[in-house]
């Protein structure tokens, strides 16, 4: 290491490796380039970037309550690792956010300094997790979700959008397997885990029609060819979904199909309590200090 | 010590009259090591004499273990963890669901017997997973392919 003291390295006489929040460093994703496809407009693929960042920051900050309260200290790491994975890409993609939108934000400001009506994440990404089951029940679907939309976002017209989300299929790629996996142990395992199995994904089923909406904003991008329209991947999803929880020996939750006039909420900005419960714990270090350094 | 180089982690190293320029990718995408990567490189230069040093980090293609070379191999079985056999290669269509551990042929890094068995899928860092082997009874760490 570059340092033989980790207070030393936290504070704010050194060089360059610097690490914590508000300790001052700038430019984090040194290098990555930002340049903007033309054809593209640039608000709408800030909004977008939000979205799909919110998504991962969100359900990051989720999975992470839950390290020290799983089961078993294997499935702690691995909600752990899941959940460092997904902030990887929120990083990643809050940082494009601020790039397209170009008025000098970065991903530290899009995380740490915006109201619950700011953020873009779909409603799903914000609930609470009553047990086990339901937390890999959400799972499950969330990463079947997002690594539908991953897929084809590497096609995506914006080379950045396409390069974080070559890198997100290999790791939702074993994000859905992992909850994948409990699913089944737990619903084809005892009489006890079956039913609180399948009361959570009984739950769950009527919260999935909001993930195949289109938001306008993705519908207008993913007609310029740089994002992906939610609407298609209602056919991947469903059968993942059946599959997985046939074999389960859960009665298959039909996925519903949104009503004609549903509108996106989370997309919107229109959240439920929960997500307010999660930014006052994810930022609240850094709105009552701001640019604090320790 | 196994190098970043090694890891496939550098991608290039060019100089010319503006300085070396380092251009690097992260394994994962949350890879917490990026910028004490990126501070250990630019110390390294800086005290090897190159005054003007820039780090550049790109993210496609997107890292595999397929790059980490054949000594980079044999350094990670000499430390006990079992090294990455070939990354998945991806069919057109749908990625396929996994319900079942992955059947992967892991050799045992201290006995070399080649029947081991996953204890847990997600190990301390997200590269690694934990296994077992039945012949020395001894677990060990190896490096998911990816």
């Amino acid at each position: 290491m570059a340092f033989d003291d980790a207070y030393h390295a936290l504070t704010d006489h050194d060089d360059d490796a610097r690490w914590a929040y508000g300790t001052g460093f700038v430019d984090k994703l040194a290098g990555v380039p930002g340049d903007l496809p033309d054809g593209v407009d640039r608000a709408d693929l800030a909004e977008y970037c939000l979205m799909l960042g919110d998504d991962a920051l969100i359900l990051s900050h989720r999975l992470q309550q839950w390290v020290t309260r799983a089961p078993e200290l294997e499935d702690e790491l691995a909600l752990a690792n899941i959940g460092l994975d997904l902030l990887g890409q929120a990083r990643l993609l809050l940082t494009r956010a601020g790039v397209a939108e170009g008025w000098g934000r970065d991903e530290d400001d899009l995380a740490m300094r915006r109201d619950p009506s700011g953020f873009r994440n779909v409603r799903l990404a914000e609930r609470a997790d009553a047990d086990f089951a339901h937390l890999v029940a959400r799972l499950f679907a969330l990463s079947t979700w997002r690594l539908a939309l991953l897929d084809r976002l590497t096609a995506s017209r914006d080379p950045m959008l396409a390069a974080i989300a070559a890198k997100g299929v290999k790791e939702v790629t074993y994000h859905r397997d992992y909850a994948a996996q409990w699913v089944v142990r737990l619903g084809d395992g005892t009489p006890l885990s079956h039913d609180r199995m399948r009361a959570a994904v009984e739950t769950l089923a009527p919260q999935l029609a909001e993930l195949f909406l289109s938001h306008p904003t993705e519908a207008r991008l993913a007609e310029a060819g740089a994002a992906v329209d939610p609407a298609t991947l209602e056919a991947e999803f469903t059968q993942v979904w059946t599959h997985v929880l046939q074999t389960a020996t859960l009665t298959a939750q039909p996925v519903p199909s949104g009503a004609a006039d549903a509108q996106p909420s989370g997309r919107a900005g229109e959240h439920t309590p929960a997500l307010a419960e999660i930014l006052d714990e994810m930022q609240g270090v850094a709105r009552s200090v701001p640019g604090g350094a320790w | 010590m196994l190098t970043l180089a090694e890891l496939g982690v550098i991608r290039e190293v060019r100089q010319d009259e503006d300085g070396v320029l380092v251009t690097i990718t992260p394994t994962y995408s949350g890879c917490p090591a990026m910028e004490s990567i990126r501070a250990d490189i630019r110390s390294a230069l800086r005290q090897a004499g190159f005054g003007r040093a820039e780090v550049r980090t790109v993210i496609a293609p997107p890292w595999t273990t397929d790059w980490i070379s054949a000594s980079g191999r044999r350094k990670l079985a000499e430390a006990g963890i079992a090294p990455p056999g070939a990354a998945p290669v991806r069919a057109t269509g749908p990625i396929p669901i996994n319900l079942s551990p992955r059947p992967t042929a892991v050799s045992c890094p201290r006995c070399g017997h080649t029947d081991t068995e996953t204890l847990a899928a997600f190990g301390a860092t997200a590269c690694r997973e934990l296994r077992r082997c039945p012949a020395c009874r001894e677990p060990f760490e190896h490096m998911r392919e990816i």
